[in-house]
């Protein structure tokens, strides 16, 4: 999937530094600094080749191309460019990841309407206890290359 | 006998480039090959029940897909390049350079006990410092459930000294795809937040295991089965 055009995100320019929580109802592009939580529920957030993102990200799609330490949920899908680092749990529907992109944490593919395990703290990579239910049937996963 | 610090040196191939220089591109050339291993592991993988596998590869995508889509979880965590980052070195009591294995443990593998039904060691063994081999393999005896298996690869002696390392890409219940990638530097955050260099791919074979080796280094493990392949790798399965 090709990223959308950034003038119909939000912007977040290289130059910002926020730290809190950050929520909203629009699509988001980053690509400055954000530490804390990013809560963009039904709406997509890609964090640009530039971003350095220290948070837990709720959102519906979740596309990386810069650095991300923390957990994604992702209700539709998330990606991993090539030039991404993240670290940290996904768990979403599909996932697509590039060659060349560094990801250390967990991937939990989850059926529609599946209930997420709860999410541990910002970058406790992978510290998610097991016991969650995953989708028992074959989930489409994309990949891109 | 060579310092650590240049011990830890050779571990990346390719001594006359200049480390801080560009990263070349990483090789794309992929090779492919069969493995009994995997084959046998493909049991246990194809079942469906939904099985905590880590891979302490290269990420790849490949592998991911290949979990993902049998239901699977996958960790990944890539344990060759973590083990390269250079604020690992420390000072012993003599002044000797020496890898901080404490610390690579407290930073790395961080898991709770008996989660994993399956760990992909590739070929980290032959490629990691000689100091952190065992520490990480007791780490993963304690990380994989009672009956969890473990596969693991190591080069013959006729493999030679430059036997490139690779990434491994699983493309079927039997075929691995090989990827040998070039040196490249990257700087990462830490647990603590602290911002460490480490270098990926173009690791140099640091010793050959012999199968007395294998066995002592797997010793606390219950059963350990052998399959010797015809590119002078041995393929190794251990269950716990």
């Amino acid at each position: 999937m090709d990223t959308p055009k950034t003038v119909e995100f939000a912007h977040l320019g290289r130059s910002v530094v926020i730290k809190g929580e950050l929520s909203g109802s629009e699509d988001l592009y980053v690509d400055g600094q954000v530490e804390g939580t990013i809560e963009l529920h039904g709406n997509s957030l890609i964090i640009g080749p530039s971003g350095q993102v220290r948070a837990n990200v709720n959102a519906k799609a979740v596309i990386v191309q810069g650095k991300l330490e923390g957990n994604i949920h992702a209700s539709e899908r998330a990606e991993l460019r090539k030039s991404a680092v993240a670290v940290g749990d996904i768990i979403t529907q599909r996932v697509a990841i590039e060659d060349g992109a560094y990801f250390k944490g967990k991937v939990d593919i989850q059926k529609d309407g599946a209930k997420p395990e709860a999410r541990g703290p910002v970058a406790s990579a992978s510290g998610a206890a097991a016991g969650a239910s995953a989708a028992a049937a074959k989930t489409p996963v994309t990949e891109t290359k | 006998m060579a310092s650590v610090a240049q011990s830890f040196m050779k571990l990346f191939r390719g001594s006359s480039g200049d480390p801080g220089g560009p990263a070349p591109a990483q090789a794309t050339k992929r090779l492919t090959r069969r493995s009994s291993g995997l084959a046998e592991l493909a049991k246990v993988l194809e079942s469906e029940e939904t099985l905590c596998v880590l891979d302490l590869g290269n990420t790849s995508p490949a592998n991911i897909r290949y979990f993902t889509e049998r239901s699977h979880k996958i960790y990944s965590e890539d344990l060759l390049v973590a083990s390269t980052d250079r604020s690992l070195l420390t000072k012993d009591e003599q002044g000797a350079a020496v890898l901080d294995g404490k610390r690579f443990l407290a930073e790395n593998l961080l898991y709770p006990g008996a989660l994993f039904d399956v760990v992909l060691c590739w070929n980290l063994a032959d490629y990691m410092d000689e100091s952190l081999v065992k520490p990480v393999v007791g780490r993963l005896w304690s990380l994989l459930k009672p009956g969890g298996m473990l596969l693991a690869f190591f080069h013959t002696r006729e493999a030679g000294p430059d036997a490139p390392c690779y990434r491994y890409h699983i493309v079927g219940t039997d075929t691995l795809e090989m990827q040998h990638i070039e040196p490249r530097r990257e700087v990462r955050k830490g647990p603590t937040g602290i911002a460490h260099t480490a270098i990926t791919g173009g690791f140099r074979l640091q010793r050959v295991f012999n199968n007395r080796h294998i066995e002592n280094l797997f010793r606390d493990f219950a059963s350990i089965k052998f399959f010797l392949a015809r590119d002078n790798v041995r393929e190794v399965l251990v269950v716990r």
